[in-house]
């Protein structure tokens, strides 16, 4: 038996999911499309179910690909039951979409979640009104607290296994009669969905279920223009607002029966906002609390980064005297092997685990939203939305989780634009290489004037970019959800998700990637690999052998100071290389090329596509960033 | 008047509004339907969104589209 969790954003869905869920939870793409779902097992009186948590949509419209999908997904029997999750302290809204739940007549249960937050804000519901207005079961619950889960799933599971569909909501006569209409029509006609409910979907004028059903019965075109035209004359709106108004008025009217509103206590957290969206206290809010992330991830990922990072550089200098000092290649594969093993171990460890779940702090209070508000205006003078901040920020930390956290952006272009700006976001690693190299030699004041250069690259590819693929999104509509104190639970299995998509999917590839480059250095390809990068580097007036470090640095960022020295025969740099290409050497570096990690990340979460142009977008922009600080430091030095 | 119009505190009544349809579209998906009352909560800075209550619902609106959003006072 299978069992799907559907709710709109913020009811509370994926907290029940992990509650329920194992850390064996899988997440899946809907076949041929990016979105995504997670489906674990469950034991539920004895006996194994999947769970299937679906993507969070206000409404099943069918008007984005998440909700088509979720549709086709629900009709297309792959689930036997629906728990439709709703947040009982906004029961209006969340109603009109089981509304439409139930016109789909899938077996369903209702979780009534949130009920403790329906108390504090003087909410009581009649359940037992509830059940008996839909005729389905309705579980109060509190997901957070782990009630009322078990006692929804048993009913769930038992109205599966009776197949106890619900009745369709009924609508206004002028409604029901055109749908009786369109039934009859309709019911010759092969769909993923009832005639009820395809008769409502063509009403409302849903274009792709339209060309679907014109394409086996023509004929019908003109009958549900005649019905459409009639209703609209009626009613003098056209008939999606039509169907939409129904929807509402009976969620509302159901609300308004079942709700008893009680005295609201005014607590600390209704007033958060008032200093967090304050328009002053609000933006030192917002840097506090970013100083504060950005602090606690360092300190944690340092404590275990350097004793781990030690542990492994032993252990190579073992294997290395173990397997003939180095020199065959068998002992440079194994090499290979471990500074990819490593290289993972330094990107999950330090930086991906400790992000993620600040990252998922931040998510679960209710906060990200926050800065979209903050930072709307901001962001939209360089063509991107409030909500693109959040990438940029983690890309400070690691570039990998910052294209992981493009996912909170819906829309393809700025999830595109926003993970290609955050590669141009100096990492951990490249900021080592500004230090080691500039800020040790040249001072502090050159090393921020190359971060402060960095910022205005990013805003000006930001605002060419924009240009190149202009916004079509009209602009912020954006619920801020109630801050709430998040379940650890929840915030662990979430960044554990992720960082096993991560070790299963980029890992391997990386290990794969270091070995190959270990056997190119067997076989002393660095003549090679330096007239390879040769046109770069004669452009920047930088000596031939960088080709070497550079290359390697893709691998890993770090490298690129590391096996400078290696290449240039001295760690010394001030002896081998002059001020001029020490800086231009330091703004390529934190322009070119994202790290391979990022690339398979990119890859992975936009497509091939999109990391080939990433590429090739940071190699234009690193060279010319690299040539105009060439020019700039020959002024100076 | 429209929505940029209405001072902060204030609850006002959705008339209609202008504009294509995705901006519809989500507007009603959040329950900002002609014939909701919503209510000013604040405004960001520098020309950024504003938020308003709608429904016991706190949704910020980028000022373009509120500027397209008819409201009347109650």
């Amino acid at each position: 038996m299978r069992i799907g969790l559907i709710g709109q954003p913020n009811c509370g869905k994926s907290t029940l999911f992990n509650q329920v869920a194992g850390y064996k939870a899988e997440t899946g793409n809907f076949s041929g499309t990016t979105v995504t779902f997670i489906e674990s097992q469950v034991r539920v009186l004895g006996s194994v179910v999947d769970v299937v948590d679906l993507p969070g949509t206000y409404t099943l419209a069918g008007t984005n690909p998440a909700e088509r999908e979720v549709i086709k997904y629900l009709t297309s029997n792959a689930v036997d039951v629906v728990i439709n999750v709703l947040d009982a302290s906004h029961l209006s809204l969340g109603l009109a979409m089981t509304v439409e739940l139930l016109e789909l007549e899938i077996p369903i249960v209702i979780a009534l979640n949130m009920m403790d937050e329906a108390d504090r804000i003087g909410i009581h519901i009649d359940v037992e009104m509830l059940k008996n207005m839909f005729d389905v079961p309705v579980i109060p619950m509190i997901a957070s607290k782990g009630r009322g889960i078990q006692p929804c799933f048993v009913q769930a599971v038992q109205v599966g296994q009776r197949n106890q569909k619900p009745e369709p909501p009924l609508y206004s006569h002028d409604i029901e009669s055109s749908l009786t209409l369109l039934e009859r029509e309709l019911e010759a006609v092969e769909s993923y969905l009832n005639p009820r409910a395809l008769a409502i979907k063509l009403l409302e004028g849903d274009q792709s279920l339209i060309d679907q059903v014109l394409s086996q019965k023509p004929e019908i075109l003109k009958d549900l223009r005649s019905i459409q035209d009639g209703l609209t004359h009626s009613r003098g709106k056209t008939t999606d607002w039509i169907i939409n108004e129904e929807r509402t008025k009976l969620s509302d009217q159901v609300a308004q029966q079942v709700i008893r509103q009680g005295k609201r206590n005014i607590t600390f957290r209704d007033k958060l906002d008032d200093i967090l969206l304050h328009p002053i206290i609000g933006y030192i809010g917002l840097i506090i609390i970013l100083y504060l992330f950005f602090q606690g991830v360092y300190t944690f990922g340092g404590w275990i980064e350097a004793p781990l990072m030690d542990l492994f550089a032993q252990f190579e200098v073992w294997l290395v005297s173990r397997f003939g000092g180095g020199e065959g290649i068998l002992s440079q594969i194994l090499i290979g092997v471990i500074q990819g093993i490593s290289g993972g171990v330094a990107i999950v460890l330090p930086y991906l685990v400790p992000f993620l779940v600040g990252l998922g702090i931040l998510e679960d209070v209710g906060y990200l939203p926050r800065v979209a508000f903050l930072m709307d205006s901001l962001m939209h003078k360089i063509g991107l939305h409030g909500k693109s901040i959040v990438p940029f920020i983690l890309g400070f930390g690691c570039n990998v989780p910052a294209i992981m956290s493009t996912r909170i952006l819906e829309d393809k272009r700025e999830r595109f634009i926003s993970a290609a700006l955050s590669t141009l976001v100096p990492c951990a690693a490249r900021i080592s290489v500004v230090f080691g190299l500039v800020a040790f030699y040249l001072g502090p004041g050159l090393a921020l004037a190359i971060y402060l250069f960095n910022l205005f690259v990013i805003a000006l590819t930001a605002k060419i970019l924009s240009k190149i693929v202009p916004d079509t999104s009209p602009g912020l509509i954006l619920e801020m959800p109630v801050y709430r104190v998040p379940t650890l639970r929840t915030v662990f299995s979430k960044a554990w998700w992720r960082i096993r998509e991560f070790i299963v999917e980029a890992w391997p590839l990386l290990i794969v990637g270091s070995v190959v480059l270990a056997i190119l250095n067997y076989l002393n390809v660095a003549i090679f690999l330096n007239t390879l990068v040769r046109p770069f580097s004669w452009v920047l007036g930088l000596p031939h052998e960088v080709g070497v470090p550079l290359i390697f640095g893709v691998l890993r960022k770090e490298l690129s100071l590391v096996m400078l020295g290696q290449a240039l025969g001295s760690m010394e740099f001030s002896t081998v290389l002059t001020p001029v290409q020490m800086i231009t050497y330091a703004v390529f570096v934190v322009f070119y090329i994202p790290c391979l990690a990022t690339m398979i990340v990119i890859r992975k979460e936009l497509g091939g596509k999109a990391m080939w142009l990433i590429v090739a977008m940071t190699t234009v922009i690193a060279t010319m960033a690299g040539l105009f600080a060439r020019g700039l430091a020959e002024l100076f030095f | 008047m429209n929505l940029l119009d209405v001072p902060i505190n204030q609850t006002v009544r959705i008339v209609t509004y202008s504009g294509g349809k995705g901006v519809s579209f989500k507007l009603r998906q959040l329950g900002l339907c002609p014939g909701k009352e919503v209510k000013i909560l604040r405004y960001a800075p520098m020309g950024g969104p504003l938020m308003v209550d709608a429904g016991g619902r706190s949704v910020a609106i980028g000022r373009g589209i509120a500027a397209r959003v008819q409201v009347e006072v109650i």
